[in-house]
C-alpha cells in the first residue's frame, strides 16, 4: 500500500528539535521524526507517551519469580522428596540464584519480545525509508499529507531550518523484502 | 547531548571534527572493502588453531577424558580453571555495555559493542569446558530440569554445579539479545549505505526493518536501560555463582565467604585486560584511534588499577584469616600455596595480578601503548594462575597425607586450551569483519559531549 509523505530534511538534530516544538505548538499533526540516533528531549516535544515496557519487564520478573520458586518446592519437596546434605526439602536460601536467574531470564526476554512486537520489527521487514539518508546523517520531519494544509507546512519546514522540503510516497508493505507482499 | 551543561575542562569524547557521515564513512566502510592482507593473515592462524583445538575436542571425547592428567587426589583441574577463566573474561562486557550505562559513562559508547561481542564469545569458549568434561556431551541436556523417563527424578536444586547451568545460561542468552538490539540501529545503517544488491538483502533481513522512527527510538532507549538494570546484577550474579561452586563445598582453601566479591572483582579485572588486548589491536588495524582514544585506554587501565587492587587485597584477607581462623587445614593450605611445591604458580599470580597494575599510577606507562599491550597479557596469564593456584593447590594435598599427588596437563589439555582461543579470535575477527565494531548511533549521540554548538 503506498502512502503519500511531505518530508522535512535536517541536517542536524537541535534544527530537528527546535522544529519539532514548534510544530506541535501550531498544531501540525507530525507523523513520525527519523533519526540516525535518538535526540534527547524529541520524544517529549512529540508527545510520545512513557514506554510502557517496564511495567512488562516487571510482571514478567515476577512471573519468572514465581514460577521459579514454586517449581523448585514441588520438585524437591511434593513430587520426589529427596534428603540431600541433611537439608529440608523446602531449603530457601538454596533455592534464591536459580529463582534470581529465571527471574532475570524471563524479565529480559520478555522485554525484548514487547519491544519488538510494539514496534513491529521482525527479522525481514522491509523498512519503510523515506530518505536515503535518515540512518547516516539526516533528520526526517515526516508528514502525512493527507491531514495537513501541504503550502503551510512546506513554508513552516523551509521557515525552520529545513535544507529541503520533499513529497515521497512510501510503500508500507512489510514483506516486500521477503517476498511475500502484495 | 543538546543542552547538556558540561564543564570546560572536558574533553570530546571524539577528539577530531567529523560531520555524522563521516563517522558512518569511517566506522563501516571496514564493511564494503575487501578484506586486508593483516586480517586474512590473523583469520588464518586463527581458524588453524580453532582446528586444531576442535580435533583434540574431538580426540578426548572418542577416547574418553581419562587422556587428561587428572588423577585419584585432583579430579577437577585444567579444565575449571580455564572455565572460570574464560567466564572471568565476558565479565568486562557486561560492565561496560550495563554498569557504565547506568552510571551514563558516555566514554563507554566506542567500545561498548566489541566488549560486549567479546562478552560472548568468552562465554562460548567457557561453555565448552563443561560441555566436554560431561564426557558425553550429547546428555548435556540432562542438566535441564524436564519430564523425563527416569521416573521424574529432577536435577538437584540445592547443586551449586545447577546454579551454574541456570547462571551461564541466563547470562549468554540475556548478553546475546542486549548485544543484538543494540546492533539494529547500525545494522540499518549498513543497510541504507551499502551499493552491494547482496548486502542490501542480508543486512536488510538482519535490521529487523529497523527505520530510525523516533516512537521507536523512545522504546529502545527505555528498553536499554531496563535490560542493562537487569544485566548489572545479573552479572554480579554469574560469577558469585561460579565461585560458590568452590565456596560451598568443605575443602580447605575453598570454603570461604570471601569468594564472591573476590571472584567478581578479579573476573572484571581480567576481563578489561582481556579488551585492552583486543582494542589496542583493532584500533591500529581498522585505524579506529579517532574513536577508541586515549582516553579510553587511560580509563580502562585505571579500572584494572582498581580491581587489581581489590583482588591484592582479597588475597592478603583470605591468607589472614586462613591464619587467624586457627584452622590448622585452612593455614596449612595457605602455607603450601605460597611455600609448597606450586609456590611458583602463585607468586606468579603475585606478580601478574598484584604488582604489575602499579605501573598504571603513572601516566607517561598507561599512555605507552606497547606498554599497556604488554601489561593486559600479563593480566590476563596473572589471572589463569590465580584460577590455577584456588583450584589445583588446594587440593593436591588433602586431609590424608597418603594421598597427597601433584598434576601436570596432557598434551591434551594444553592444545583444548590454545583451541578455544582460536575460537574466541576466529570468532572476533568474523565479528569486525561483518558487523559493525563500533556503536555508530551512540558514537553519533555523544559526538557533541563537550564541543561548542555547531
Amino acid at each position: 500500500m503506498k502512502k503519500e509523505f511531505l518530508i522535512g530534511v535536517f541536517d542536524c538534530d537541535e534544527k530537528v528539535l527546535e522544529a519539532t516544538k514548534k510544530a506541535v505548538d501550531k498544531h501540525f499533526e507530525i507523523y513520525d521524526v527519523y533519526t540516525p540516533f535518538p535526540v534527547h528531549g524529541l520524544d517529549s516535544a512529540m508527545g510520545i507517551k512513557r514506554s510502557f515496557l517496564p511495567y512488562v519487564t516487571f510482571a514478567a520478573g515476577a512471573m519468572g519469580f514465581l514460577i521459579a520458586i514454586l517449581f523448585q518446592i514441588w520438585t524437591s519437596a511434593i513430587d520426589w522428596p529427596t534428603i540431600i546434605g541433611g537439608k529440608p526439602f523446602i531449603s530457601f536460601p538454596a533455592f534464591v540464584p536459580i529463582t534470581f536467574e529465571i527471574t532475570v531470564l524471563l524479565a529480559a526476554h520478555t522485554t525484548v519480545a514487547a519491544f519488538l512486537a510494539s514496534n513491529f520489527l521482525f527479522p525481514g521487514k522491509q523498512a519503510m525509508i523515506l530518505h536515503p539518508e535518515q540512518t547516516c546523517n539526516k533528520f526526517i520531519m515526516a508528514f502525512d499529507k493527507t491531514r495537513i494544509n501541504k503550502e503551510d507546512v512546506t513554508n513552516f519546514l523551509n521557515n525552520n531550518g529545513a535544507i529541503s522540503v520533499e513529497e515521497k510516497s512510501a510503500d508500507n508493505n512489510c514483506f516486500a523484502l521477503i517476498g511475500k507482499g502484495e | 547531548m543538546s543542552g547538556a551543561h558540561v564543564s570546560k575542562l572536558r574533553k570530546p569524547l571524539v577528539p577530531e571534527d567529523k560531520t555524522y557521515k563521516e563517522i558512518s564513512h569511517e566506522i563501516l566502510d571496514t564493511l564494503e572493502e575487501k578484506p586486508s592482507k593483516s586480517w586474512l593473515i590473523c583469520f588464518s592462524i586463527s581458524a588453524l588453531v580453532l582446528t586444531l583445538g576442535m580435533l583434540t575436542i574431538g580426540y578426548q571425547i572418542a577416547t574418553g577424558i581419562g587422556v587428561w592428567g587428572l588423577n585419584k587426589t585432583i579430579g577437577w583441574s585444567w579444565d575449571i580453571t580455564n572455565f572460570v577463566f574464560w567466564v572471568g573474561i565476558g565479565h568486562a562486557g557486561t560492565l561496560i555495555s550495563a554498569v557504565l550505562l547506568i552510571f551514563r559513562q558516555h566514554w563507554r559508547t566506542a567500545i561498548n559493542r566489541a566488549a560486549e561481542a567479546m562478552t560472548i564469545f568468552a562465554v562460548a569458549c567457557a561453555g565448552l569446558f563443561p560441555l566436554i568434561h560431561a564426557g558425553r556431551p550429547w546428555l548435556l541436556f540432562w542438566v535441564f530440569p524436564y519430564p523425563n523417563t527416569r521416573g521424574d527424578l529432577w536435577v538437584n536444586f540445592r547443586s551449586p554445579l545447577l546454579w551454574d547451568v541456570f547462571a551461564i545460561s541466563t547470562y549468554l542468552t540475556v548478553s546475546l539479545v542486549f548485544w543484538y538490539m543494540g546492533l539494529l540501529p547500525d545494522l540499518a545503517t549498513v543497510r541504507d549505505r551499502t551499493k552491494s544488491a547482496f548486502r542490501k538483502f542480508v543486512y536488510g533481513v538482519l535490521s529487523f526493518g529497523w527505520n530510525g522512527s523516533n516512537k521507536t527510538w523512545h522504546h529502545f532507549e527505555v528498553l536499554c536501560l531496563v535490560l542493562a538494570g537487569l544485566a548489572t546484577p545479573l552479572v554480579l550474579s554469574v560469577h558469585t555463582i561460579v565461585s560458590m561452586d568452590f565456596a560451598t563445598s568443605v575443602i580447605p582453601g575453598w570454603h570461604t565467604t570471601i569468594f564472591p566479591p573476590y571472584f567478581v572483582a578479579g573476573a572484571i579485572f581480567s576481563g578489561f585486560a582481556m579488551v585492552l588486548t583486543l582494542l589496542i589491536i583493532t584500533r591500529k588495524v581498522l585505524n579506529w584511534e579517532n574513536y577508541i582514544t586515549m582516553g579510553h585506554i587511560e580509563a580502562m587501565c585505571k579500572v584494572i588499577v582498581v580491581t587489581g587492587m581489590i583482588v591484592g587485597l582479597a588475597y592478603g584477607t583470605e591468607f589472614f584469616i586462613a591464619w587467624y581462623s586457627g584452622n590448622e587445614y585452612e593455614r596449612y593450605c595457605f602455607v603450601n600455596r605460597a611455600t609448597g611445591p606450586y609456590w611458583w604458580a602463585y607468586w606468579s599470580m603475585i606478580t601478574c595480578n598484584v604488582l604489575s597494575p602499579q605501573f598504571f599510577w603513572s601516566k607517561k606507562l598507561r599512555t605507552n601503548i606497547p606498554f599497556v599491550f604488554v601489561i593486559s597479557i600479563v593480566v590476563n596469564i596473572g589471572m589463569w594462575f590465580e584460577r590455577f593456584v584456588i583450584i589445583t593447590t588446594s587440593l593436591h594435598r588433602d586431609f590424608l597425607p597418603s594421598s597427597w599427588a601433584m598434576y601436570s596437563p596432557t598434551w591434551v589439555e594444553v592444545v583444548t586450551f590454545i583451541g578455544t582461543f582460536g575460537l574466541f579470535f576466529t570468532l572476533f575477527f568474523l565479528f569486525i569483519r561483518v558487523l559493525p565494531g563500533i556503536a555508530v548511533a551512540e558514537v553519533k549521540s555523544v559526538y557533541r559531549f563537550a564541543r561548542e554548538n555547531k
